[in-house]
């Protein structure tokens, strides 16, 4: 295409309730139509209820209209929806994979910045906005600048007690949330290949908080095992060539990028945010730097040269498209069996999908929730963001397993601290914020 | 969308890094399923009393009277991270901002400008604090000129920096263009490649499945 741009072929689209509706009634209302709606799926989890017996009815004002809405367009334009009451429900980035919809070499968009998630299984996955997703609609394409190209390298092996969130947060601490600068960026090194599918997941899930484009991991035999058999994917004679296909994917090991960051998998620790954007994490044994700026300090209520570890909180969250898959809930679980919340600390598991919650309750998962303290939820996005619904009490600071710790993300004066689910469960317990390695010892 | 050739306004700066779209338009403010009625909401967290309420918090740049008429941002690293939701550059744009000065932006925000009329200009830190500097001494004075076929911003003291932009960015911009509309131009193309990938990619397509 002139100047550069290229022309891309968009292989699988993905909306929300959350910004569905927009553009797909600004597409019908231009008189366009859907190119091909067997590729567009469309599913309920950012303003739909988590209580248990939800239905359309919702704590946001006004939303059940985003919902009912949602559901007549993504009807009218004969794409697949996954309702609320489906029992493929949940967040898209867990749902998309859990079904094989997202696949190695393929594209797929969706208007949500996490959608970078699926990279994971080695596609090219990215946000947009909405009126890049009605262009995607109508065309089935989408104009897309290149994109620089990184490669970030955890060499290496990690320490046990070390998780992906972990991973991810030191990448974000160590060079900055705008350190991505719109790249695509490979993740590489044995600490990667080593991870399984769902640990990849939550690796790939916060490149759009690292400010990249594209946040994604070479298919390997890894990725085909996971996806075998899983309803969207190849089967049969198909599934072999897609295989064949895939194998050749992976880039040369000598192949040249933009820019390249390495990091040593062994200096990672637990890692917990004392500020307001995911750079300002730490080690679980850190303290908030000496140098940090007065704003963040004074939202969290935090001063500086102070340690994270010990400092009470009020709530915890295990959920978001982060940190909500059966691994995540089945190590929370790990530390919670036989353990009680500390008293006074509200505290919330949301599993990730409909899927992931009947999984999880077949090997008795939810009892030790419930028996620790913690709610349990249906599945959605739930507290990860405030839309006007559902908060932790005012001014509650909160350990949470999601992705952003903005002023208000979870709601007006809500201190948010993230970390890994694990030590938002061993936090839990303490009433303060914990390293999780002390339980596993 | 409306072209976007040259603007002369009055720039308001915000020099924190990683201004957030949650924080640009908070996501109890996106009331309604449409694209309009956000101005109200732009910066509410910042820009109001207390949360919910629109009585004007004083120290707020674009409260104050100054600055009241800004039609240009300035900000810092990494401007518009955080969601996706164009929500946040609909809001600016309704307000009646057309451009932002940042040192960088989050990439889903910057397409999200470029699709509504709003220019992000890319300087580098040394002439972010320079025109920010003037600004803070007299915003009407100081009044800020970009040229978006030149790539250029200038102060009326004559200093003038180069941004970049892509081609094409550039020209959606300076004419307004339906980037739809130009793409259903090549469907022939489009439809070309697809009988082609279904070749070599069949299980893309979907078809037969459930
Ligand atoms: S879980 Fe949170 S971050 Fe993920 S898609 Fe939902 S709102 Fe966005």
């Amino acid at each position: 295409m002139p100047g550069g741009a290229a022309l891309i072929a968009i292989d699988r689209i993905f909306l929300h309730e959350r910004t569905g509706a927009a553009a797909l009634n600004s597409l019908a209302a231009a008189g366009r139509a859907v190119r091909d709606p067997a590729r567009i799926f469309c599913v309920m989890d950012h303003i739909v209820d988590t209580r248990p017996g939800r239905d359309d009815r919702t704590l946001m004002p006004g939303g059940q209209a985003f919902i009912t809405e949602t559901r007549a367009a993504a009807k009218a334009a004969g794409l697949t929806l996954f309702d609320v009451t489906d029992p493929d429900q949940g967040i898209v980035h867990v749902v998309s994979p859990e079904l094989g919809i997202v696949l190695p070499g393929a594209t797929l968009i969706a208007p949500d910045s996490h959608t970078c998630t699926q990279g994971a299984l080695g596609a090219l996955a990215w946000g947009i906005g909405s009126s890049e997703a009605e262009h995607a609609m109508a065309t089935g394409t989408l104009r897309v600048a290149h994109p620089g190209t990184m490669r970030v390298t955890f060499a290496g092996a990690l320490v046990p007690g070390v998780t992906p969130k972990d991973m991810i947060l030191t990448l974000i601490a160590r060079h900055g949330a705008g350190g991505g600068k719109g790249h695509a960026i490979e993740f590489a090194g044995e600490a990667v290949t080593a991870l399984d599918m769902e640990a990849r997941m939550t690796l790939c899930n916060m490149a759009t908080e690292f400010a990249a484009m594209i946040g994604m991991i070479a298919p390997d035999e890894t990725v085909f095992a996971w996806l075998k058999g899983r309803r969207y994917a190849p089967n049969g004679a198909q599934w072999d060539a897609a295989v064949t296909h895939w194998r050749a994917l992976a880039g040369d090991p000598g192949a040249a990028f933009d820019a390249e960051i390495t990091i040593d998998a062994a200096t990672i620790e637990p890692m917990i945010s004392w500020g307001t954007s995911p750079e300002h994490s730490i080690g679980i044994s850190g303290a908030v730097p000496a140098d940090a700026p007065e704003r963040p300090c004074a939202y969290m209520g935090l001063e500086r040269g102070q340690p994270l570890a010990g400092l009470p909180i009020d709530a915890a969250f295990i959920g978001s498209c982060t940190n909500s898959r059966l691994s995540d809930l089945r190590r929370a679980a790990a530390l919670l069996e036989r353990r009680r919340v500390a008293h006074g600390i509200k505290a919330l598991c949301v599993p990730g999908s409909s899927a992931v919650k009947r999984a999880a309750e077949a090997e008795g998962l939810d009892r030790i929730f419930v028996e620790a303290g913690f709610e349990w939820r249906e599945s959605g996005c739930s507290m990860c963001f405030y839309a006007g619904g559902e908060s932790f009490a005012p001014g509650s600071r909160v350990i949470s397993s999601t992705n952003r710790n903005f002023e208000g993300r979870q709601g007006p004066g809500i201190r948010t601290h993230i970390a890994s689910p694990e030590m938002v469960a061993a936090s839990a317990i303490a009433g303060c914020i914990a390293d999780p390695r002390e339980l596993m010892r | 969308m409306t072209p976007l050739v040259t603007h002369d306004g009055i720039a308001a700066p915000l020099l924190r890094d990683n201004i957030d779209t949650d924080a640009i338009i908070p996501s109890r403010e996106m009331k309604t399923t449409g694209k309009t009625g956000l101005a109200a909401g732009l910066f509410a967290g910042w820009r109001y009393a207390s949360a919910g309420s629109r009585e004007p918090n004083r120290d707020f740049v674009l409260n104050q009277p100054r600055f009241a008429d800004a039609t240009i941002l300035i900000g810092g690293a990494n401007f518009g991270c955080g969601s996706s939701r164009e929500h946040a550059v609909w809001a600016l744009a309704e307000y009646g901002i057309r451009a932002v000065i940042a040192t960088g932006f989050a990439p889903i925000f910057f397409g999200n400008c470029i699709r509504n009329g709003i220019v992000p200009v890319v300087l580098d830190p040394g002439a972010v604090a320079d025109i920010a500097a003037a600004v803070a001494v007299d915003p009407e004075a100081n009044r800020i000129h970009i040229d978006v076929p030149a790539r250029t911003i200038a102060l009326r003291d004559g200093r003038v920096w180069a941004f970049p932009l892509e081609e094409e960015a550039q020209a959606m911009l300076v004419e307004g263009l339906d980037a739809i509309d130009l793409t259903l131009k090549l469907d022939g193309a489009i439809a070309a490649f697809h009988a082609r990938d279904r070749e070599t990619r069949p299980w893309i397509y979907l078809e037969g499945q459930k």
